[in-house]
């Protein structure tokens, strides 16, 4: 069988499935439980550097950033300026080009403010970033975003941390139909199957933080989203049956005795 | 004994000597250069040139780095 790589921006990763290194217990937990996930990719946040206690563990030092490709994230930023902001400093630590761009537009929600995401989508291709980018799951945005140059669209499957699980399949199928980018689903997922839907609708990947990190047992859910994302699609590429109102029997009607 | 000045450092007030150089105050706060990035009155600092750098009063400097984050 072909290898099936998830490629954005053309470069190869194994696993499809993306995870976040937030709201662990601790570093350890963190690395470990993206061990076990297989997740080649992790997403980070870039903060104040703590100068007054200087033991505080760094996260480079937990997860080998030359082993497993850090994704900047604009996490927390609210405006255009704030996230462009955040990336270009992204970049000046270690030269990475590939980022996550995620400008929310209300406290509670959380959901992205698409206007400024829009505006800094344009901005950042420009300056040669590919750009990841958090969205809503609607196919118009979506497809603004295409043209603006984005590297991947990543609509939510609900609200960040809801762990609500994909509220709109229709929608997220008309952005697949729509695009050859890299369709991955970015935030709300609330327990593997979840992982599983996203995969057979066709996604190219999910996003997962909250619903590894804050599981009773991290690493065994850790496991689980990874089977999930390895089950859903390989059940996508096998092309399910079609759906019939009425039933079809298994057995073969000749020789009834 | 140096003059000193006022600057911030990630938003906090930190007196240091004038004419303080900013690869010095990088050194003294034993910052892992490699896993930060350095910003100056709202501007990216490249790395190489922080030796050339003379820090003034109420200069803002940012000093950041990845953390866990979704």
């Amino acid at each position: 069988m072909k290898k099936d790589s998830l490629i954005i921006s053309k470069k190869k990763f194994n696993s499809r499935l993306i995870v976040g290194t937030g709201k662990y217990k601790s570093m350890t937990e963190c690395a470990k439980a993206i061990k076990i996930s297989g997740a080649d990719i992790v997403t980070v946040a870039v903060r104040r550097v703590n100068i007054t206690n200087k033991k505080k563990p760094l996260l480079m030092d937990y997860i080998d950033p030359k082993k497993i490709t850090y994704l900047p994230n604009t996490a927390g930023c609210f405006n255009s300026d704030e996230a462009l902001r955040t990336l270009r400093l992204a970049r000046e630590i270690g030269g990475w080009k590939l980022v996550k761009l995620e400008v929310l537009g209300d406290k509670e929600n959380l959901f992205p403010e698409m206007i400024e995401t829009l505006k800094s989508t344009e901005i950042l291709t420009k300056e040669g970033f590919k750009v990841m980018v958090y969205c809503n799951d609607d196919p118009l945005m979506a497809k603004r975003l295409e043209n603006a140059g984005a590297a991947a669209i990543m609509p939510l499957a609900a609200p960040i941390g809801s762990g609500l699980g994909i509220l709109n399949k229709i929608n997220i199928q008309i952005i697949r139909n729509q695009t050859k980018l890299p369709l991955i689903i970015d935030a709300g997922l609330g327990q593997a199957s979840d992982a599983t839907i996203a995969m057979e609708l066709g996604c190219d990947g999910v996003l997962v933080n909250t619903a590894i990190a804050k599981a009773k047992k991290p690493f065994e859910m850790a496991r689980a989203f990874r089977n999930a994302v390895i089950a859903g699609r390989q059940s996508f590429l096998s092309g399910r049956i079609e759906k019939k109102i009425m039933g079809s029997a298994s057995s073969p009607k000749k020789g009834i005795i | 004994m140096r003059k000193k000045i006022k600057i911030k450092i990630n938003g906090k007030i930190n007196k240091i000597d004038d004419k303080t150089k900013l690869s010095d105050l990088v050194k003294n706060l034993k910052v892992p250069l490699k896993k930060v990035a350095i910003e100056l009155n709202r501007e990216i600092v490249d790395k190489k040139n922080l030796n050339k750098i003379i820090l003034k009063v109420n200069d803002k400097i940012e000093i950041v780095h990845f953390i866990g984050g979704g």
